[in-house]
């Protein structure tokens, strides 16, 4: 194979061409940006990109954001094993519809999820209305801004963790239920650890999705500043009150803590190719 | 799925009236009580949480009849925000299925180094919020960006115009189209190709007639993603947009100005139409999917 590759490229026409595309695209497009961001964060020193980040207002948006995404991530983690392994291993009316419907948060844009649930859960909402006679407010609290999170990162853990359940093998699992282990010893011992990688990596893809989410949010948070106010909408406030370095210093943490999530995500990933690869 | 071999048993199963399959099998909750509660679970929480909120959209969007709908969908900024949209998945989504295909020729067909540091670069935008991305093209284009001063001396304004809602929808959508043909392609190698470059045929025409009909399917799906995002963008074209209204307003923007301006019923029948792109764009992606995996059982597993 890797004679084959490097000897194609005496063959095979169009190499530079097609490199000399991408790198430019590529600096252009995706480089150029993210570096004019960083450049600009970083023309402002380290103490006043200090002092801006650490503003009481800004910790509180990363408390509520933090805190947000963390408890949608736990309900995305459960749930979407819950719908892997429905899935995967049972046949039902109403699976194709299922399945085909756990793509919906991905393709509907976030600004439609953001005023739908918002609605559903006003208090004059579907949902809203009898949560409310049961005293439980979810419109204008941290709880709204999880609930939609929750909704936009759906996918993640479903996704990663299906293909994992359906290449399962079936031998060590019928082996141990026909030697009348219990179900619950199982999918502790056998099935679990088979999946664990996969279950990571997609919690991890929700958790840093819910972290950057904007459209899906702001309209059900209520944006009240130290309460329900999300590191992205503050970015987004401090340009329009034209307060660039602030705005600039913002999205630098927002990045930096997207490429931490990205490390991790992509150690968890190349555990789980290697996991699957040695099952 | 298919590695069970048929049997008598599997055959009576088809009339079992447990309601369990050719498929079904003794396994962990595999039948009784424990089957039913998770499948009730999953099928309760997914029609609370999926079909409910678009049950909301279409209630709301039609709380003033169908002509009501019709009056807001066909209102002059709407209808404005609907073509800025359809002319930005026009512009943007070409140009990132071109950017795919150079980028998985590049990347899939040549060995060289910082090959996989340049995929890592070209993914990066899936991992940026879109705010983030909104705000770093100002730090490009704005006026107290890199390129702000010298275009202002041109007299170029980029900034909260329409080639800044193309430029960013570029950005936030280029990796859909290169993340499906890469490892595709990479799959597929290049004895093909190279069988047609030695008989003598051109490089395009090999491109033309060898490779493009091996990843139709892909591209087609890539670019589906592609144009579902581009048109449902919204965080990132709000900040680059400047939201002028009826003039730099894709849908998405347009939703939230009605909605902001207590319109709910306006809000609702432009976010309806949204709603059903999504909906179309899910059924597309199945029938590419199941395309593609007929093609792929057809070449014989694609070696």
């Amino acid at each position: 194979m890797a004679t084959a590759l490097s000897r194609s490229r005496g063959v095979l026409p169009g190499f530079g061409l097609t490199l000399g595309i991408t790198l430019f695209y590529t600096a252009l497009i995706i480089a150029l940006p993210i570096f004019a961001l960083v450049l600009k964060s970083a023309s402002l020193g380290p103490a006043e990109f200090w002092a801006i980040v650490t503003s009481r207002r800004a910790v509180a948006t990363y408390q509520v954001t933090l805190g947000a995404a963390a408890g949608a991530t736990l309900f995305n983690a459960v749930f979407g094993l819950l719908l892997a392994w429905v899935l995967v291993r049972y046949r039902f009316p109403g699976r194709r519809v299922l399945d085909a419907l756990v793509d919906l948060p991905f393709a509907l844009p976030t600004a439609v999820a953001g005023i739908a649930l918002a609605n559903l859960l006003a208090p004059t909402g579907w949902l809203g209305a009898p949560l409310k006679d049961l005293g439980i407010k979810v419109a204008y609290t941290p709880l709204g801004i999880a609930v939609a999170m929750a909704f936009t990162s759906i996918p993640f853990v479903v996704r990663t963790v299906q293909p994992v359940l359906e290449d399962l093998s079936r031998e060590a699992e019928e082996a141990a239920h026909s030697l009348g282990a219990p179900d619950r010893a199982i999918f502790l011992r056998v099935i679990m650890p088979a999946i664990l990688p996969a279950f990571l990596a997609g919690s991890a893809l929700a958790f840093a999705r819910s972290l950057g989410e904007f459209g899906g949010v702001i309209f059900i948070a209520g944006n009240r500043p130290f309460q329900t106010e999300i590191t992205a909408l503050l970015t987004f406030i401090r340009l329009e009150e034209f307060d660039y370095p602030a705005a600039a210093a913002i999205a630098t943490m927002i990045l930096v803590c997207a490429f931490v999530m990205l490390l991790l995500i992509n150690i968890l990933q190349f555990w789980a190719a290697r996991h699957s690869g040695r099952g | 799925m298919t590695d069970i071999p048929a049997t008598a048993s599997r055959r009576q199963a088809d009339h079992d009236r447990n309601g369990r399959t050719p498929e079904a099998w003794k396994g962990v909750a595999g039948e009784g009580w424990l089957r039913a509660l998770l499948i009730a679970l999953a099928v309760g929480i997914s029609g609370l949480f999926l079909v409910v909120p678009l049950a909301v959209i279409f209630a709301q969007a039609f709380a003033a009849g169908i002509g009501g709908w019709t009056s807001n969908v066909v209102a002059p900024d709407t209808l404005h925000a609907i073509g800025l949209t359809i002319l930005t998945a026009i512009v943007v989504v070409p140009i990132n299925i071109g950017f795919g295909l150079a980028a998985a020729w590049a990347i899939a067909k040549f060995t060289f180094p910082g090959r996989k540091l340049l995929m890592t670069v070209i993914e990066l935008p899936f991992s940026i919020s879109p705010i983030v991305a909104g705000v770093a093209y100002l730090f490009v284009y704005g006026a107290q960006g890199l390129l702000g001063p010298t275009l202002d001396a041109a007299g170029i304004q980029v900034m909260f115009t329409i080639p800044a809602i193309f430029l960013v929808s570029l950005f936030v959508t280029s990796p859909f189209v290169a993340r499906e043909l890469v490892p595709l392609m990479q799959a597929q190698g290049t004895d093909e190709e190279e069988a047609a470059i030695t008989l003598g045929a051109s490089g395009l025409k090999t491109f033309l007639r060898v490779t493009l009909p091996n990843v139709k399917w892909a591209l087609l799906y890539g670019a589906i993603l592609c144009n579902a995002r581009v048109m449902g963008e919204f965080g990132a074209v709000s900040v680059v947009s400047g939201n002028i209204r009826g003039q730099t307003n894709t849908l998405p923007l347009q939703v939230e100005l009605l909605y902001n301006d207590y319109n709910a019923i306006g809000a609702f029948a432009a976010a309806s139409t949204l709603t059903v792109l999504a909906l179309v764009t899910i059924l597309a992606k199945l029938i590419v999917e199941r395309r593609a995996e007929g093609a792929i059982r057809r070449r014989g597993g694609g070696h």
